[in-house]
């Protein structure tokens, strides 16, 4: 209790200063939103909400005024396919809530909980602008675990409360393709032939409860809490994550989807571009890594550095991540997207799909996303353009609350600059 | 090897000359039948470089890896060398004009830490991993020439990013992983037509937690720290042992000859100097034990590599003269990265240090000017003042200093090899691409080149290649 109690007071002596009046002047504004790009502006924050965006907005009295000195204010940056809050050091299994081997919990593990407001990997990925992360699970195949989903993934926000859950159970993620092959019995027709089987099972187990609550349902292979979890899914209502890479996988993903009436969004799709039209007609979003363009597997061989371009031309709506289920390397998400308007994808775009993007795509675009009155106040202020290196944040808000710029590398860095 | 037993041999003549009366006169051992004697290369390179053209490369900013930049630079290219830097040269007669406009040329870019065409991709294919010899922690007899596929297409994706030179180095599960090898980026059907000429081999060394998990997890030694360093002093003793059986065996000219043993040829190769220590280590208390384990076997360590903690001990490591090679980026996935931060690069150079930025990963190869560019940005953040003449080095002269072949590349200096990048823009902008590339005055990459094809096979015929590059 004595340690329970310290834990509280620690925590509550880590919240940063409580959400004030802030006006920021003289910055670029890249609002993301109907505002579009603001040559020369000034955000007003209040309550943790944005008040007002635009070139001629009043200064509130008694607002603390940060000067932007002509640099860009972008909105904060969403991590999408990220463990962040849920690892300290990811071969330490004791420091990683991001995975269960759980015998009958796959697609009921609610990554929502059990969260580290603490983690010190926030303020690491922060100091890159992200300031919201898309929390989701991981495959833990332990003990030949054959179970077919992850779990569902949260939005979290970096500020450190708390309440980081920006909102929970967003998602439900499932791999298909050659690593769902190989947990659906080694072949992917295998996988299929058990998904269209559990997705029976789960609207059976929906339209039959009070049969079930009797005891008298029909034999399932799931437990009761996974199928509760996957009723939304089945119903439509919460989309399914569906990491899959080759183009002839991505079809049979989109057909899969269309058959069962599910919502989904594909995860990887290294071979996205060759479906590009197909992906659009379907209307299905598309999170990628845009640095990855080697034939890692024989799923990937037509892996491109213009996959998000080529995507986003045939009019998809692209997220742009770092590597899966990034932690650490999450700051080099802004470099990804600086690569990605290399290989052709316009520059808005890559901005939107770090921002606007996974903000529509996980239900959360009336609190973040862009810089709009009524908005959740994440704000990034950049010496420069964001998506270069040789720019650094100047300022970093979170629900209205300024950000320190600091992290535990930068006091290691300073511990020994001393000393040396 | 062989000179040294040769000093030794008249050392001895002058011993007799001095007054004592020879019993015997030693002479030099008739020269041993093949695979008895060690040769000095017995996979020797037949690297040639490509056809090359004379070259003006006009007006762009050059960045020459000695810590100049250079505005409206002219770089010659001849005879595969450099021939001359400068602003506003005039371009002789017989060469062809590159528009450098707006463009910037750096040194080819080396990676001193690279596993490309030993960890082949595809490779989440088991039978691509040829990086660890995970059979005895001291696999010192292993050589990663001999597990290097030239079609690894991760090797053309590195080129199109402006890498020149690499090195390959065998894994870290062991605590002698093996003998490194030294290669020229270029299209080849063999390992041998890779090769660096007469750059030396490295000997691959792993401090930390991976040798001990490897080998602790089987019962057996290494399974702690301090398992893994009587690990190294007792091959170090052997490897003593080892080249004094053979220095008196060549000094006396008598008897049987020792038998030969690879491990132990590769570690006396190190203790006679030949061979360069290349030692992964992320913490800086291994590192310091290292530098105390080279001292009581008497050799040097000639780079650290991923040396995370490498910024706790930077004036130690400048004093030493051991390079740093070390990521941005990677940092937490186990408790010796844990402390790792991006300033280490600009911290182990402003200590006087020898900084280098390496990859250790087929995809951030293709960007380490990027990698470089982060550890920049973090430096000037600290408030370092380093500019990116001087920083350009952490993945050019430096690298080379750290693989033993900097007198011949690594810098754009009159004389040394025509290893060049021409830069869509400052190699510092994450938009900078690499839009030619020369190895030895040959062109090996033009992205505008509609006939550029990859070398790897594995990729032919495979669906979606038509977009390649």
């Amino acid at each position: 209790m004595i340690r329970l109690l310290a834990t509280v007071f620690l925590l509550l002596a880590a919240l940063p200063a409580r959400a004030e009046t802030i006006a920021i002047v003289n910055a670029r504004l890249l609002t993301m939103g109907p505002q579009g790009e603001i040559e020369r502006g000034t955000v007003v924050v209040r309550d943790g909400r944005i008040a007002a965006v635009g070139a001629n907005v009043a200064i509130p009295t008694g607002a603390r005024v940060i000067d932007g000195n002509g640099g860009i204010l972008t909105p904060g940056f969403i991590q999408a396919d990220s463990t962040l809050g849920t690892v300290e050091v990811s071969q330490v299994p004791a420091s990683a809530d991001r995975a269960t081997h759980h015998d009958s919990i796959s697609a009921a593990f609610d990554i929502s909980l059990g969260l580290n407001p603490d983690s010190i990997l926030l303020p690491v990925a922060r100091l890159a602008g992200i300031t919201r992360a898309v929390v989701t699970p991981l495959y833990d195949d332990r003990g030949n675990r054959r179970l077919l989903f992850a779990g569902q993934a949260a939005v979290i926000d970096l500020g450190q409360r708390p309440d980081m859950v920006t909102r929970p159970r967003v998602a439900m993620v499932l791999e298909m393709g050659e690593s769902g092959a190989e947990r659906g019995g080694g072949a992917r027709g295998a996988e299929i032939a058990a998904l269209r089987a559990l997705i029976d099972d789960v609207r059976h187990f929906a339209r039959n409860l009070a049969l079930y609550d009797r005891g008298a349902g029909r034999p399932q292979t799931l437990s009761r809490t996974d199928l509760e979890a996957l009723i939304p899914v089945v119903e439509g209502r919460m989309p399914l994550i569906v990491r899959v890479d080759r183009a002839a996988d991505i079809r049979e993903a989109i057909a899969f989807a269309r058959a069962e009436r599910l919502r989904i969004i594909l995860d990887g799709a290294a071979e996205g571009w060759r479906v590009a039209d197909e992906i659009s007609r379907a209307g299905i979003p598309v999170i990628l890594d845009p640095m990855s363009n080697l034939p890692h597997s024989f799923a990937e061989l037509g892996a491109t550095m213009e996959n998000a371009a080529r995507l986003h031309t045939a009019g998809v709506t692209i997220i742009l991540k770092t590597g899966s289920g990034v932690a650490h390397r999450a700051r080099e998400l802004r470099y990804g997207a600086g690569n990605a308007v290399a290989y052709g994808l316009p520059y808005e775009a890559a901005l939107a799909a770090i921002t606007i993007n996974p903000a529509r795509t996980f239900g959360v675009a009336e609190r973040i996303g862009s810089i709009e009155p009524g908005k959740d106040a994440d704000l990034v202020l950049w010496t420069g353009d964001p998506f270069e290196p040789l720019s650094q944040p100047r300022a970093i808000l979170v629900r209205g609350v300024e950000q320190p710029l600091s992290a535990r590398p930068l006091d290691l860095r300073d511990r020994y600059r001393s000393m040396n | 090897m062989r000179r040294a037993a040769a000093l030794l041999f008249l050392g001895a003549l002058v011993g007799c000359a001095a007054g004592e009366r020879p019993v015997a006169a030693p002479s030099a051992p008739a020269p041993l039948r093949a695979g008895l004697d060690a040769s000095p290369d017995p996979y020797p390179s037949t690297y040639r470089p490509g056809p090359s053209q004379r070259l003006a490369i006009v007006g762009a900013t050059v960045l020459t890896g000695t810590g100049a930049e250079i505005a409206n630079g002219t770089v010659l290219l001849a005879d595969g060398r450099i021939e001359a830097v400068g602003a506003g040269l005039p371009v002789p007669d017989g060469y062809q004009r590159i528009d450098g406009a707006g463009r910037w040329v750096t040194p080819g870019v080396i990676d001193a830490h690279s596993h490309v065409g030993i960890w082949s991709q595809p490779d989440s294919v088991e039978a691509h991993n040829d990086v660890n010899e995970l059979t005895e922690p001291n696999t010192a007899e292993v050589w990663a020439e001999h597990s290097v596929w030239p079609q690894d297409p991760g090797f053309d994706t590195a080129r199109e990013a402006g890498i020149t030179t690499l090195q390959i180095l065998p894994g870290s599960g062991n605590l002698f992983g093996g003998r490194t090898v030294t290669l020229r980026n270029v299209p080849a059907m063999s390992v041998q037509e890779m090769k660096f000429p007469g750059a030396p081999y490295g000997l691959k060394v792993a401090c930390g937690e991976n040798p001990k998990r490897v080998y602790g997890g089987r019962g057996r030694s290494p399974a702690s720290g301090m398992g893994n360093v009587a690990g190294y002093r007792r091959a170090w003793i052997d490897a003593a042992d080892y080249r004094r059986r053979w220095d008196s065996w060549r000094a006396s000219g008598t008897g049987d000859p020792p038998r030969r043993d690879l491990e132990l040829e590769t570690l006396a190769g190190v203790l006679g100097g030949e061979i360069l220590v290349q030692n992964h280590c992320y913490r800086a208390d291994e590192m310091a034990i290292m530098i105390d384990v080279a001292r009581e076997f008497g050799f040097r360590i000639r780079t650290f590599h991923h040396a995370n903690e490498a910024y706790k001990i930077a004036p130690l490591l400048a004093r030493e003269d051991i390079c740093v090679a070390t990521w941005t980026n990677w940092w937490g996935y186990k408790m010796e990265v844990f402390d790792a931060i991006e300033e280490n690069a600009a911290l182990v150079h402003e200590a006087g240090g020898c900084a280098i930025i390496h990859s250790d990963d087929p995809t951030v190869i293709q960007h380490l000017n990027q990698e470089a560019a982060a550890a920049l940005s973090a430096g000037r953040r600290a408030g370092l003042d380093i500019d990116e003449a001087e920083a350009i080095r952490w993945i050019t002269a430096n690298p080379a200093r750290a693989l033993g072949i900097s007198e011949t590349t690594g810098t754009l200096e009159p004389g040394k090899r025509a290893d060049v990048v021409l830069w869509s823009a400052n190699p510092f902008s994450i938009y900078a691409r690499a839009e030619r590339v020369w190895i030895d005055g040959a062109s090996v990459f033009d992205r505008r080149d509609p006939g550029y094809r990859r070398h790897s096979d594995f990729l032919v015929g495979q669906p979606g290649q038509e977009l390649r590059p």
